[in-house]
């Protein structure tokens, strides 16, 4: 395992400060065919089916979907968080040439913190009420560290600098409920970040909180992944955030990606139903009380996802081949191929490039969709 | 403007609560708010947490008796109300909870539930056979079957618990419905179909909303027009389009600035990020409320509270604002202090 860099190497912005050998844009984490199963009283259900995305240094990657649509559950796969009753059926989490899913949960463990952090929805549940955040912030330290409690406490107070907590000497003391909403997510904040892990996953961050703060929050992650020159996986179901803080998102839906690619591609010309549906739902260059487009119904329950096209109920495209046969993830990039994704346009195999970061030549990541009709979508 | 079927002026409430870290132990919850809603009409009620949003909801719904102010419902205080009288007016505001989880009985019928006020204003729908078929009506006008009536909450998704909470609060025929954050617990797809089932009724039936959101895409769908809460205070009020494109206060210029857009076309926008948090409404600052997140404060903000003034561009738009420094996006802007909150 490597070294995780001094501290007094991540003031530096941008450059090559962060950990060891993180170029910019390099894929970071590689998953592919993940599939969670969730065991229940009416027997089991696959929450998240053949999910496959990659993140890489200082980009965001977004998980878009709406609730139990398995974006959280993807989440605590790839953080081997799972409940109980889930299960990891399938798949592969590549983290640095690492495949994550293959470890015992024993081994795992060094990977959590020094190579992959994790930030709650809800920080007040998250942190313990009876320890104080100094106690919180510096186990992390004290565990991979091995740094004794005096030096563990400077650390936790040279991160609550850094996520910009007022007077941490003192505060460093408090408790978890003498702090805000927004300072408490801050806190979760620097508790992923302490050991400059190479991931980020940040599951709806400011979901709990008011725009103003919400604007702080997503500000202070940006110039930590600038600074760490971190992976970023946002997970939720705000298009707004996604547009603003991501740069290529994947859609999800019933527990499979429908969509995914860069956010301005992606936005401006979905080509899946869903997607178009979502961005369509947004009251946005509408006259004030026109008729929104909604998606009809709701999404299907994970106990009776249907064997076809998982959107084939609320679809106003559907065809007899969207019942019988469920689409594939596949290039999607038809009218705009960007360059250097012309030829996996033309190979259908290779759905989300597996170039990876030999030499730091890296594919961009292609469009995909997996619709029977994503050519025939027009968007105006 | 519709005529004010609703206004309130110089409404107050202060809660008495533990001590604060201050000592304080009043809370004004409160201080001052003016409004009144038209016929028909929706008025958006935004700000962020803790500024007193629901607090006022409560208030109109009669569930806090304010310590200053007046209500006025077509000329009448309700709180003056007693026995038969009062029961009428309460008939005539409803509300609908954020929480659709929440606010259904799991022990009820949809049915049930959306019956239940009668059991209270008996002489609407008399008869049990009256009842059932306005039960149906009102299932079939939220866009629910019939026969969903016998189904218990647990058996619908958010959105169509959503549809019975609407439903209930349709069933006493009200001038006035509160919406408290009526769509924020949805999903977006689903979140579409409730803003047009809103918007629908609305037509149908004349009854007009005080829609309560954080969201401001939402509310600038919905609103005819706005009122910006802060710290207990209305901080600005206009027509909906003329606040959202002309922020004069600078709270709302910011809180537009913060609220993330749908913008795909990559373009990057000039964001003011406020410092800080909502200061404790225990501790309010001293003059503007809002001078300790404000950038363009200066001494006299923390002297003297700013009073509501008529801003007037010179094309005639107006709206009410709040501020010693009212941001001048249109040259020429010319104010007066305003005679009463509800000078619009």
């Amino acid at each position: 395992m490597k070294t995780a860099a001094d501290p007094s190497t991540r003031q530096n912005p941008q450059g090559s400060a962060g950990p060891a050998g993180a170029q910019a844009h390099d894929v970071v984490l590689q998953v592919s065919d993940l599939a969670v199963d969730i065991r229940t009283h009416r027997g089991t259900v696959r929450a998240v089916n053949s999910v496959g995305f990659e993140a890489r240094a200082g980009e965001t990657l977004a998980l878009l979907g709406e609730s139990g649509c398995g974006k959280s559950m993807t989440a605590k796969a790839l953080a081997g968080i799972m409940d109980p009753v889930c299960d990891l059926a399938d798949g592969r989490i590549v983290l640095n040439g690492t495949d994550l899913a293959a470890l015992t949960p024993k081994e795992r463990l060094k990977f959590a913190g020094p190579e992959l952090g994790i930030v709650f929805q809800d920080a007040l549940t998250a942190l313990n009420p009876v320890y104080t955040v100094g106690t919180q912030l510096g186990e992390a330290f004290r565990i991979h560290r091995g740094l004794n409690a005096k030096q563990a406490r400077a650390e936790a107070i040279d991160l609550m600098k850094r996520v910009g907590i007022p007077e941490p000497e003192s505060r460093v003391n408090s408790y978890p409920h003498q702090f805000s909403g927004g300072m408490r997510q801050r806190i979760l904040i620097a508790m992923a970040v302490a050991l400059n892990p190479r991931l980020l996953i940040a599951d709806e961050p400011t979901t709990a909180l008011d725009v103003t703060v919400q604007a702080q929050i997503m500000q202070l992650l940006r110039k930590l992944r600038e600074e760490g020159q971190m992976a970023v996986i946002l997970i939720t179901h705000d298009l707004a955030v996604v547009a603003e803080e991501a740069d290529s998102v994947a859609v999800m839906y019933a527990g499979n990606v429908v969509e995914s690619g860069p956010v301005a591609e992606v936005f401006a010309d979905p080509r899946h139903p869903y997607t178009k549906g979502l961005l369509e739902s947004v009251p946005v260059h509408l006259e004030r009380g026109d008729q929104l487009k909604s998606i009809p119904g709701s999404p299907p329950e994970l106990h009776d996802i249907p064997s076809g096209c998982v959107y084939q109920s609320r679809c106003p495209m559907v065809q007899d081949i969207c019942r019988a046969e469920r689409p594939a993830l596949r290039p999607a990039g038809r009218r705009r191929t960007p360059s250097g994704t012309a030829t996996a346009a033309a190979d259908p195999e290779q759905t989300t490039s597996a170039g990876t970061n030999d030499g730091g030549a890296t594919v961009r990541p292609v469009r995909t969709a997996a619709c029977h009709f994503s050519e025939e979508i027009t968007n105006a | 403007m519709p005529e004010p079927l609703l206004s309130i002026e110089g409404l107050t409430k202060t809660f008495h609560v533990a001590k604060s870290a201050s000592g304080n132990t009043r809370l004004k919850a409160l201080d001052g708010i003016s409004l009144s809603v038209g016929r028909g009409e929706t008025l958006g009620l935004v700000g962020e947490s803790g500024c007193g949003k629901s607090t006022l909801a409560r208030t109109l719904m009669m569930l806090e008796t304010p310590d200053e102010g007046t209500v006025s419902f077509e000329g009448t205080n309700p709180f003056g109300l007693k026995g038969k009288e009062l029961l009428a007016w309460r008939r005539r505001v409803q509300m609908v909870f954020q929480d659709p989880f929440a606010s259904l009985n799991a022990r009820m019928s949809a049915g049930d539930i959306i019956a239940e006020p009668w059991t209270t204003h008996r002489s609407l729908y008399p008869t049990s056979r009256e009842r059932d078929e306005r039960v149906q009506e009102l299932l079939q006008m939220v866009g629910l079957r019939a026969s969903d009536a016998r189904k218990s909450p647990q058996e619908f998704s958010g959105g169509q618990r959503q549809r019975i909470g609407i439903a209930r609060a349709l069933a006493l025929k009200p001038d006035v419905i509160i919406l408290d954050e009526p769509v924020s617990a949805l999903d977006l797809s689903v979140q579409a179909q409730v803003l047009n089932l809103l918007n629908e009724l609305q037509k149908e039936l004349g009854v007009s909303y005080i829609f309560i959101s954080h969201d401001l895409t939402v509310v600038r769908h919905v609103a005819d027009r706005v009122a910006v809460m802060y710290l207990g205070r209305i901080i600005e009020t206009g027509e909906t389009e003329e606040v959202f494109d002309h922020p004069r206060h600078p709270y709302t210029a910011a809180l537009m600035s913060a609220s993330p857009k749908l913008d795909v076309t990559g373009a990057k926008r000039d964001r003011i990020v406020l410092q800080g948090e909502l200061p404790s409404p225990l501790d309010p600052p001293s003059g503007c409320r809002f001078r300790t997140r404000c950038w363009k404060a200066q001494d006299i903000c923390a002297e003297v509270a700013p009073e509501p003034q008529v801003l007037t561009a010179p094309d005639g738009r107006r709206h009410l604002a709040e501020c010693h420094f009212p941001l001048d996006t249109i040259k020429g802007l010319t104010g007066a202090p305003a005679a009463t909150a509800n000078a619009l």
